[in-house]
């Protein structure tokens, strides 16, 4: 660590002036630390915190063992967007009751990128549910992840079938590609300004 | 002192690092904020604990918060709690305090920065 310089890809570069950044939520399993991983220029990094009944209440433990039981783990990944501002993408359990666990995860967000697969579509309805009665106006925007067997549906019929609020983009991508994870971002961020724009 | 085995027992470790406090002193830390070990660097009091040596000695550079928790392999909680003591102390130093929320500039920023990803 002592010969470690800011130029060795670990640390953020020097000339990083402010962080900004966005939660990747979603069901078990849908692609968020695919989608993480892919625009990252750092692997993405793993921290766990300590989870209590309390703070998770007792349903959600029902199915998992007493191991995962007392840790929840959080991956996160970093991309350097330009020379001053670097943008962290934190990957979390959809339920807004886990970010929580994270001091001041959702503070300052940008936004939120759901994401959503398809083929369980029923699974994404508690993370949105979750988002729209407790996420305090944090705009968000939802991802569907393609999978080689996923039904398709159009843009219209999602919004229906997920009962999403009037305005709420909606993209298809495939976690894998950077591009395609940077045009999911990109619209959660168009979405945001437009909201801010609105406001002020 | 504990053994390495003893680095998985999170809640504990985490009750240990931060003397049982559960929330920072003060709330400018977040995850995602970058901090640097102040230049040239006040070298802390024999009293300092070794979460107190290794954060610091992980900030030579900089680095957000989160990343500092990863590579310590400490939960980010825990984390806050002593980077707020090392900022408090003069130890380390926030490089941006978080705009709150993000507001429009950083979000054009951010949107002409992400496009060049595509
Ligand atoms: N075909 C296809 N497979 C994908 C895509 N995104 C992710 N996968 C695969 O789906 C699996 C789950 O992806 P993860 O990124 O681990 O999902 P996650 O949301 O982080 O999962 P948890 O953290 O366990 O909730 C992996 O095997 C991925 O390789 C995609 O866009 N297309
Ligand atoms: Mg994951």
């Amino acid at each position: 660590m002592a010969s470690a310089s800011s130029s060795d890809g670990l640390y953020v570069a020097d000339t990083v002036q402010r962080s900004a950044k966005i939660l990747v939520v979603g069901a078990f399993g849908v692609g968020k630390t695919t989608l993480i991983g892919s625009v990252s220029e750092i692997d993405p990094l793993r921290t766990e915190e300590a989870m209590t009944t309390a703070s998770v209440g007792i349903d959600d433990l029902a199915g998992l063992d007493d191991k995962k039981a007392t840790t929840v783990a959080m991956d996160f990944g970093r991309v350097t967007v330009t020379p001053e501002l670097v943008l962290y993408l934190f990957g979390t359990p959809g339920q807004r009751r886990f970010w929580d666990l994270w001091e001041g995860l959702a503070e300052g967000a940008v936004g939120a990128l759901v994401l959503v697969d398809t083929r369980r579509l029923e699974h994404s309805f508690e993370v949105l549910d979750q988002l729209e009665t407790h996420s305090k106006g944090m705009p968000f925007a939802v991802a569907i992840n393609n999978f080689p067997d996923s039904p398709r549906y159009d843009a219209e019929e999602l919004v229906e079938a997920l009962d999403l609020p009037p305005g709420t983009p909606v993209v298809e991508c495939d976690a894998r590609q950077r591009s395609d994870s940077a045009r999911g971002l990109i619209t959660l961020v168009e979405h945001a300004l437009a909201a801010q724009r609105v406001a002020s | 002192m504990p053994s390495p085995g003893e680095y998985r027992d999170r809640p504990v470790r985490s009750y240990v690092v931060t003397g049982g406090r559960s929330a920072p002193t003060r709330n400018t830390v977040r995850p995602e904020t970058l901090v640097t070990a102040t230049s040239p660097g006040a070298s802390l009091p024999m009293s300092a604990s070794r979460t107190e040596r290794e954060l610091l000695g992980m900030c030579q550079h900089l680095l957000s918060l989160a990343e500092t928790a990863a590579h310590l392999a400490l939960p980010v909680s825990a984390v806050l709690v002593v980077a707020s003591d090392l900022i408090d102390s003069g130890h380390l130093s926030v490089r941006t305090p978080a705009a709150e929320p993000a507001n429009i500039d950083i979000l054009e920023e951010l949107l002409n920065g992400l496009r060049k990803l595509v």
